[in-house]
């Protein structure tokens, strides 16, 4: 009797265990039909379903889109998709960002830099069938500059103001008017001459939508459902999932896309995302941990992908506190550091040490500049120099979040924190939430401080002057770091108009700062994607985010 | 009567609980340090632009008047705006609440059947082979942390033995047409077989990650309540009259030991709402926990507020679900 019941109940409990294990021995049968892998045993049922599957590219990233309009975006996962839906007049070349014809076919600039025609590429449509014409262009900008238009943002368009001067009718307001000469000709006329105004108009944030569209839809609706004339068309958006887009057959770069869908898929975990790749479920990822890259170039499956660096990381001194405001104590420190260490150690080799704070990859880098060599002695010499043969007491704020320029603050803290030591100077580390990080250390409550940047459209003014211009105090140069030289060289090379006078006026910027260390830049970090092996023609571009247009499958 | 009575003040009770809960969580969040401004426009804001954006969301307000608009725009139903995405958490949040909602059923389903059972067993069969390996892995179970559990599941299921899909709630490659936002309903609606069977495929793993703590709890609250009911009088006379021991023990002993487990059953379910931002982050799952998670990194106030009041009314209502319960199992308790 006993017996009985028992082996009912464990009947049950059987039933179970083999209702969870059948789901995988089931499976394995399943499988060739929605995972084409390569090493899938049996070629003939696996490369049909590889074949259909192949126009389909699925892509890993950490985090989601915050909206779809590209004007009122800042950030890059945002660009991700906005690239591929909507082009910008002017663009950038394959992997630098050096600028090319997009949707303007060329342009004439007036020699006193004031006027600016543009020739724009014909028979373009927008995705909902509307015509891309000098109206449009015009529509977009007036959208942009004009805070009484009714599809301006009531928070208004960060990148437009920061990179135009402001709003039509501010005083530094850089575009005094858009006109559309005929259908294929559009002239913006400047109030004052902008040396990098080409340049900015081929940031992702400028790109042209569709005027019916957004008129229709209304700024917050189209943020979700957007119009552009790029090689691929928004489907659907599951919030914090995924984001489909589908071939635009009606591209005006014929032949192109290549791709039939694209698919965005938010899997935060570096390591899951990893898996998943492995796993077959996505054909690519970005954000690679530098300490996976290893097994990835092991792996005959997949291939690493490197995006060119336009970024710096680097430990800043807030200039205001003592002993920091002693030039002598920063450039000791700045020989304390071990910057060929550091990026071995933490970057897993992924990045070069810097010398200057932009990287090498933007015009104007001094590359004349020699660095200071890691020396200890030599800073323990400068230290007795500045009145510190022994040493002081500092606390250093070290990220304690992963940046692509950083990608582990804390660890890389504690790294400088031992060699400090040795010259005599207690780094006691601090650490808090990142927002709150950044809100002190633009206050300047830090003593010595990391961060970084990513640059936003390859201009040397994108770096120099946002990190260290006196008037960026309270903004983004946390070091608070005024000199006079360095200011008036970065506004005039602002205003100047040819690139040759910018670049020799960045040249001696950079010699200032490199003599006054307000920062020692630490590296220019080299993003790492991983992909399957089979992908080609992925180029992925310095700024962070690339039209898809071109890549496809090998056969 | 007496049970119709009774709901209806639970329900009436549940007005001074939510609306303790709302000025809790109100004026925690507030206490975090950070300005959401800031956050949002990200670390290239100029400082103008973030004193524009505090006016315009109205933070540069008293709390108590940020409080009061607050409370005015829930009771017409509407949950706020996202700071950060600039859409309607009414709508915005519905996915996210479903996406969570079925795989905690999923997790709990797991956790109740494997868990209850295996107490069952482990009193029934007490200081057994069987008992002492149940208990050892349960309470391994319980503390055995999730992000380890869920990554040691993708690298084994996925990676290694390709069983079962490591993230995600479909496959992308054909993904689901969302009509209710519940997927197992969904494809049963469409009658897409192929994608339902994708869709349990994905819950699994995380069902599991997610399962495991509830799932040894589980067990160990039912071994020791079934010992003690074992152990009463009623039980003995049953067994006295010669009653087969199955009998004995499902239908005599377990309906009054399942009080205490019915209470941990729906304790757990709340925790698990509301607490499965691990398993979310680990499996890519488009889930509330994330989704509120996220929300705190973002500093979006209306989110974080509504999100947590959301997942307190549904937590509110479970417990009052196990209530109900409690009188249908055990007419003597009575409600005063």
């Amino acid at each position: 009797m006993k017996k009985r019941v028992l082996s009912a109940a464990m009947t049950s409990l059987l039933a179970l265990a083999m209702l969870l294990s059948g789901c995988g021995g089931t499976q394995t049968a399943q499988k060739p039909a929605e995972q084409p892998k390569t090493e899938t045993p049996a070629p003939a049922p696996a490369a049909e379903p590889a074949k259909s599957a192949s126009k389909q590219l699925i892509i890993g990233r950490g985090g989601d889109s915050v909206g779809l309009d590209p004007i009122q975006q800042t950030d890059g996962e945002s660009f991700k998709i906005t690239e591929n839906v909507f082009d910008t007049l002017v663009g950038y070349a394959e992997e630098s960002t050096e600028v090319v014809p997009s949707l303007a076919e060329k342009w004439e600039i007036a020699p006193d830099g004031l006027t600016y025609t543009f020739h724009l590429r014909s028979g373009v449509k927008f995705h909902d069938g509307t015509d891309f014409n000098a109206e449009a262009v015009k529509w977009n900008f007036e959208r942009w500059m004009d805070k009484s238009h009714p599809q301006h943002n009531k928070e208004g368009f960060e990148y437009y103001n920061d990179m135009f001067g402001g709003y039509k009718g501010d005083e530094t307001h850089v575009i005094k008017s858009v006109e559309a000469v005929d259908p294929q000709t559009v002239k913006f006329t400047l109030n004052r001459p902008l040396a990098p105004f080409i340049q900015n108009l081929g940031m992702s944030c400028f790109a042209i939508a569709s005027p019916k569209a957004v008129q229709e839809m209304g700024p917050e609706k189209f943020n979700e459902n957007p119009v552009g004339t790029g090689p691929f068309v928004f489907k659907e958006w599951k919030r914090n999932d995924t984001i489909t887009l589908e071939k635009n057959p009606n591209y005006w770069n014929a032949g192109f896309p290549k791709l039939e869908k694209l698919v965005f898929k938010v899997i935060p975990e570096n390591t899951a995302r990893l898996t998943a790749l492995t796993s077959g479920e996505i054909d690519m990822m970005d954000g690679l941990n530098p300490d996976d890259a290893q097994a990835v170039k092991d792996n005959q499956d997949l291939q690493l992908i490197l995006r060119p660096s336009m970024n710096i990381g680097f430990v800043g001194f807030n200039v205001e506190k003592k002993p920091l405001d002693n030039p002598k104590v920063r450039e000791a420190i700045s020989y304390a550091i071990n910057k060929p260490a550091i990026i071995e150690a933490f970057f897993a080799g992924l990045g070069q040490p810097a010398v200057n704070p932009m990287p090498p990859s933007i015009w104007g880098h001094n590359g004349n500049i020699k660095d200071r060599e890691f020396n200890l002695d030599k800073a323990k010499q400068l230290l007795t120099e500045a009145g510190f043969p022994n040493g002081f007491k500092i606390k250093f704020w070290a990220m304690p979040v992963a940046r692509p320029y950083m990608p582990d603050g804390v660890k890389i803290a504690e790294a400088i924190q031992q060699d400090l030591k040795k010259i005599g100077v207690e780094a006691e580390i601090v650490t808090m939430e990142w927002a709150t990080y950044l809100e002190k250390t633009k206050a300047g409550e830090q003593e010595m401080f990391m961060l970084g940047w990513t640059g936003d459209n390859g201009d040397p003014d994108n770096f120099l002057a946002t990190l260290l211009d006196k008037n960026n105090i309270g903004g983004n140069n946390r070091t608070r770091w005024a000199n006079e030289d360095a200011h008036k060289l970065l506004m005039q090379a602002q205003s100047a108009t040819t690139k040759e006078e910018r670049e020799k006026l960045y040249m001696q910027v950079q010699e200032i700062i490199f003599k006054d260390v307000p920062m020692v830049p630490l590296a220019h970090s080299t993003p790492a994607l991983a992909a399957k092996a089979n992908i080609i023609n992925y180029k992925p571009h310095p700024k962070g985010s690339e039209s898809l247009e071109k890549v496809e499958f090998k056969e | 009567m007496a049970l119709l009575s009774y709901s209806i003040r639970r329900i009436l009770m549940l007005i001074p609980v939510l609306l303790g809960m709302s000025i809790v969580v109100f004026s925690i969040i507030r206490a975090i340090p950070g300005d959401p401004a800031l956050t949002i426009l990200g670390e290239k804001a100029s400082p103008k632009a973030i004193e524009d954006l505090r006016e315009v969301l109205g933070l540069n307000n008293p709390w108590y008047i940020q409080y009061f608009d607050y409370l005015k725009q829930i009771l017409t139903g509407d949950l706020g705006v996202s700071l950060h995405s600039g859409a309607s958490i009414t709508q915005e949040i519905g996915p996210y609440l479903a996406a969570t909602t079925e795989l905690t059923i999923v997790s709990m389903l797991f956790a109740v059947i494997i868990g209850v059972n295996a107490g069952i067993l482990s009193a029934w069969k007490q200081n057994s082979w069987f008992d002492y390996c149940a208990m050892l892995i349960a309470l391994i179970g319980v503390s055995m942390p999730i992000f380890w559990l869920g990554l040691m599941e993708q690298w084994l299921f996925a990676q290694e033995l390709k069983w079962l899909p490591s993230v995600g709630r479909d496959n992308s490659r054909n993904p689901v047409e969302a009509i209710t936002q519940f997927y197992i309903l969904d494809t049963l609606l469409a009658g897409q077989w192929d994608q339902l069977w994708e869709v349990i495929k994905h819950l699994i793993l995380p069902g599991i990650a997610l399962g495991t703590i509830p799932m040894a709890i589980i067990a160990r609250i039912t071994r020791s309540s079934m010992l003690e009911v074992m152990r009463a009088d009623y039980v003995r006379t049953a067994r006295a009259k010669g009653l087969a021991q199955f009998w004995v023990v499902y239908k005599h002993a377990l309906k009054n030991a399942m009080i205490p487990v019915l209470t941990v059953i729906g304790l757990q379910t709340g925790l698990l709402l509301g607490g499965a931002v691990l398993t979310e982050t680990i499996f890519g799952w488009p889930g509330v926990g994330r989704y509120i998670f996220t929300a705190i990194g973002n500093r979006d106030y209306p989110v974080i507020q509504s999100g947590i009041l959301v997942i307190a009314t549904i937590f509110v209502l479970i417990n009052l679900l196990v209530d109900l319960l409690y009188a249908y199992i055990d007419p003597r308790i009575k409600y005063r």
